[in-house]
């Protein structure tokens, strides 16, 4: 069968680029385990599928039978699912081939991969500085051309973060356009399965494969797969609001330029383009941080060395078991979250804190819903405030490192739609530029961005 | 007064009942919810909380659920909310147990029971919410270890609290089976005790008669059965009650009963003072129950036993005490019924009788339900109505068909148990049995007329209980009286 040894030989190419990617630790998977998993799969992968023989890497926090899945944490050391993400089955469903796990921060806690228990991932550009995180092994693994595509998961920028800091595509689908069930939970209203890929088209007909209704995810739409659109010709009839809140005064220059010459084009492709307000923006990295940890805390309760995972000493009592094995068994950012998102739902302090925030997160997606109502049918905005930064330099300043994200947490929190696509360079690092749409209107937003796409010099300075 | 200790003293009570739901599967997975599985194996990724494995709701128990919380007269609310309690416990897998907080399933219902002390009193539902349940830690199985079993992880229950409406222990039992008995009809759980379908938590107070507020109050937890939620209560109240006549107080605190010692024992510290640290499950949405959906559980309601009751009176003209005994059980009421309705128009009166001695003998006696159908019952009451047989030869042919079936009249004759009712025959062992005791018709004609009942027993001895009894006595009247 010609098709077959079409699947083996895209296995074998596949096997070799990500041995050669390895230097940047972005692929958890060792690499004779891979090589051996990849022909496997391509043995059995089926010729009709929509991504027949297409490699594609997944993110260490997304369950897979072929490999472990560790959420780069010591607490999950070697453990192996039972049973895989429905993400996962769809892509092997349409004959794509499960190119290893790649490497984040723990539980997705992070914005550099820094905090993984299995050392920080290079950028691609300058191994001195970090891929973005948490889907930074993704990101990485796509941007040094390994494998076209890889799935990684965004809870408050987690794929379009890393995705502009490594100059590829990275889309973060509405909230339960794609199922939940088999990624490892961190905040579960705000987690969504995304995709990054070398280009928009990649990154979407993986998107197209792995999203639809699920009966295991009550909070996944009940909705067919979403259909990808063609490439226009124009952005004719589309308004792309412009949000002043994103570009603050202080931002950097370069960063704007980058936008600025965006904006532009789509003028070029017929575009109107207009500014809009989102007044409640400034709130949104602090409800975040108040949210996400609540979650993470109730969520992260599960790893305590009762079950599975390794257990760190203590059997003597099972406080003693909890607390060893929990105390060593996680890193400090997960540790900082736990003890966060614990305090803010304590009694006493829960309608202070977690109450408030859900508040706030309604006012912060009604901003959104405001700005749609007007007539505006998708937002633009930077994706980072800045390119990729050093190693280490942010990781003493907790807070330094959660702002990397204040652009990319409002469409977690609002549940919207949203792709990073690359811009420019600022000295040769890529920046990205950041569409957020409306609901479950991701053919827009793709449209858009195919427009973009095509016109812009991503690969130049901005 | 059953009620209280002494005098002085007013107990008050609250009920806080766990009760499974009868569901083939869990709340949130399709493992088997069925009890006495061999250790976790009715366990999947959802119920033993692997990571990325998430819960989807079981929508036969949110029926089951409103359907309970209707047949308690609760209010149901159209959205409520599915909240994460979070503990660490082995046997908890995820950590957090999915239950309800704030927004519950249903708030402000009642219930009427029968109390003991005070005839007939109103018990109010403060709230009732569905949760999943947690497994089993076995402390007992290996020396020095404990052991998890996790089958029973994800049952789904309701949980049903009360306000603190019971004056005595043995009220709160009256009310627990009353409960039970509703659970039972509206075919929301099986109520069995011994399989921990049904589990009770305890608030106990005491404070001097006349007293406007309530005493500190204790937590009593471990209930196991019907037979020790009075035990328990009893103890605890009269614990409380020495405690405060020696000058002491009442620390607030939660207590286990252990049932070997009937004592209670404060749960130990570490286990206690939790903050649950309460907030809605972000993995479920609402629940959303549309008026059509909350009008569909109660048109499924059957008649409840509190209004059967009154209609068995009404209608088939029985006492209340027989009334509450056709009615305890909605099985039975049905079979009353069904005899009553069968056909040969059996007499109400004479029904519940059959249905309250021999039915529930049976019943009771051989655990296997109602052996006799309904019909042969009607039959076989029948038989007896027309003279055909004696009620000692009818209870014989019940238990007859009990065993082994078959139609009462066939059994009847098959065992030789028809009556004679041919006046020949009759007047044959009359003139036998009158004949062979001449000094006692002697002395029933000098006035002993009792004697008649010797008679008529001989009478039947001679016809091996053949004779028809009231054919036999009006023959015996007229020789006698000749």
């Amino acid at each position: 069968m010609s098709d077959q040894s079409e699947a083996l030989a895209s296995a074998k190419a596949a096997a070799d680029r990500l041995v050669k990617a390895k230097r940047l630790n972005a692929c958890l998977t060792p690499v004779r385990e891979l090589r051996k998993a990849l022909v496997t799969q391509a043995q059995a992968a089926h010729p009709s599928g929509v991504l027949y023989g297409m490699p594609v890497a997944v993110k260490d926090n997304i369950c897979t039978l072929e490999f472990t899945t560790t959420c780069g944490s010591k607490i999950l050391e070697a453990y192996r699912s039972p049973y895989e993400a429905t993400a996962v089955a769809k892509l092997k469903a349409a004959g794509a081939l499960i190119a290893g796990k790649t490497n984040c921060d723990e539980f997705a806690m992070g914005s550099s991969t820094e905090h993984s228990a299995y050392g920080r991932t290079l950028h691609p550009f300058d191994k001195t500085r970090v891929p973005g995180g948490s889907s930074g092994g993704s990101a990485a693994l796509v941007a040094a051309g390994a494998v076209p595509a890889a799935l990684g998961s965004e809870t408050g920028g987690s794929v379009r973060q890393p995705a502009s800091l490594c100059g590829v595509v990275g889309i973060k689908p509405t909230y339960g356009r794609v199922s939940r069930w088999g990624l490892v939970a961190f905040g579960s209203s705000l987690d969504q399965i995304g995709v990054l890929g070398r280009s928009v088209h990649d990154a979407a007909r993986v998107l197209a494969v792995i999203s639809g209704r699920d009966p295991k995810d009550s909070t996944c739409e009940d909705r067919d797969p979403l259909r990808l659109p063609n490439v226009p010709e124009s952005l004719q009839g589309f308004v792309i609001g412009i949000p002043k809140e994103y570009f603050p005064a202080d931002l950097d220059p370069a960063v704007r330029r980058g936008c600025d010459r965006a904006v532009r084009l789509f003028k070029e492709l017929g575009a109107a383009v207009r500014e809009v307000a989102l007044p409640h923006t400034a709130y949104a990295v602090p409800t975040y941080y108040i949210l996400a940890p609540a979650e993470a805390s109730s969520n992260l309760a599960r790893y305590d060395g009762a079950r599975y995972g390794p257990r760190f000493d203590g059997t003597a009592d099972v406080r003693a078991l909890y607390r060893t094995t929990r105390g060593e068994g996680f890193g400090a950012e997960v540790r900082r979250r736990i003890l966060l998102g614990t305090y803010v739902l304590s009694s006493g302090y829960y309608d202070a804190y977690y109450r408030k925030a859900q508040q706030m997160r309604a006012l912060i997606a009604q901003d959104f819903r405001n700005a749609f109502d007007r007539g505006v049918d998708l937002l633009f905005t930077p994706t980072t405030p800045s390119p990729a930064f050093k190693a280490g330099e942010k990781l003493n300043d907790p807070v330094a490192m959660y702002l990397s994200d204040i652009f990319t947490v409002t469409a977690n929190l609002a549940g919207l739609p949203a792709i990073s696509i690359p811009i420019g360079r600022i000295k040769g690092l890529p920046i990205g530029g950041q569409f957020i749409g409306q609901a479950f209107l991701e053919d827009e937003m793709l449209e858009a961005a195919y427009a973009l796409e095509r016109v812009v010099p991503a690969t130049e300075e901005a | 007064m059953a009620g209280t200790a002494t005098p002085e003293w007013e107990t008050v009570i609250g009920l806080e009942t766990h009760v499974q739901l009868r569901t083939v599967s869990k709340m949130f997975c399709g493992c088997s919810a069925a009890f006495g599985a061999p250790p976790n194996t009715n366990v999947c990724p959802v119920c033993l909380g692997l990571p990325g494995a998430l819960p989807m709701p079981n929508g036969l128990a949110l029926q089951l659920a409103v359907r309970a919380a209707l047949a308690l007269g609760c209010t149901v609310h159209p959205r409520s909310v599915l909240a994460r309690k979070n503990y660490f416990y082995p046997d908890l897998p995820k950590g957090y147990q999915i239950s309800q907080f704030e927004q519950p399933l249903s708030t402000e219902g009642s219930l009427s029971y029968l109390s003991p002390d005070r005839g007939i009193a109103l018990a109010t539902i403060q709230r009732l919410h569905v949760e999943e349940d947690a497994g089993k830690s076995l402390h007992d199985r290996f020396p020095k270890q404990t052991a998890i079993d996790l089958n029973r992880c994800g049952v789904p229950l309701i949980e049903i609290v009360t306000g603190p409406d019971f004056r005595s222990p043995q009220e709160a039992r009256a009310y627990l089976l009353t409960l039970k008995q509703v659970l039972e009809y509206a075919g929301a759980s099986d109520c069995d005790m011994e399989k921990g379908s049904l589990r009770v938590d305890a608030n106990v107070s005491v404070r001097r008669v006349g007293e406007a507020v309530l005493g500190t109050k204790t937590e009593v937890k471990n209930i196991n059965s019907f037979a020790y939620v009075e035990k328990a209560l009893t103890v605890e109240r009269d614990r409380q009650i020495a405690l405060l006549e020696a000058g002491g107080k009442v620390e607030q605190q939660t207590l286990l009963y252990d049932a070997k010692t009937n004592g209670v024992r404060p749960q130990r510290a570490k286990e206690e003072s939790h903050d649950y640290r309460y907030f809605p499950d972000p993995d479920l949405p609402p629940l959303v129950l549309g008026e059509e959906f909350i009008a569909e559980q109660q048109a499924l309601l059957p008649e409840l036993p509190a209004k059967k009751r009154e209609r068995f009176v009404e209608k088939y003209q029985l006492s209340v005490t027989d009334a509450a005994v056709l009615t305890a059980d909605r099985t039975v009421a049905d079979y009353y019924e069904a005899v009553v309705h069968a056909g040969s128009g059996a007499d109400a009166k004479v029904a519940a009788n059959w249905v309250m001695t021999e039915v529930l003998a049976d019943a009771k006696a051989h655990g296997d339900g109602l052996r006799v159908p309904a019909g042969a019952l009607a039959n076989l009451i029948g038989l007896v109505r027309g003279g055909t047989l004696s009620h000692q030869a009818a209870k014989r042919v019940f238990g007859e068909v009990a065993d082994h079936g078959g139609e009462p009249r066939n059994v009847a004759e098959a065992l030789g148990l028809i009556q004679v009712g041919d006046t020949g025959v009759v007047t044959g062992w009359v003139s036998d049995v009158l004949g062979a005791h001449p000094a006692e018709v002697a002395r029933y004609k000098s006035g002993e007329t009792k004697l008649l009942q010797f008679f008529l027993g001989q009478v039947m001895k001679l016809s091996r209980g053949k004779a028809d009894p009231k054919l036999a006595q009006r023959v015996l009247e007229e020789r006698l009286a000749a």
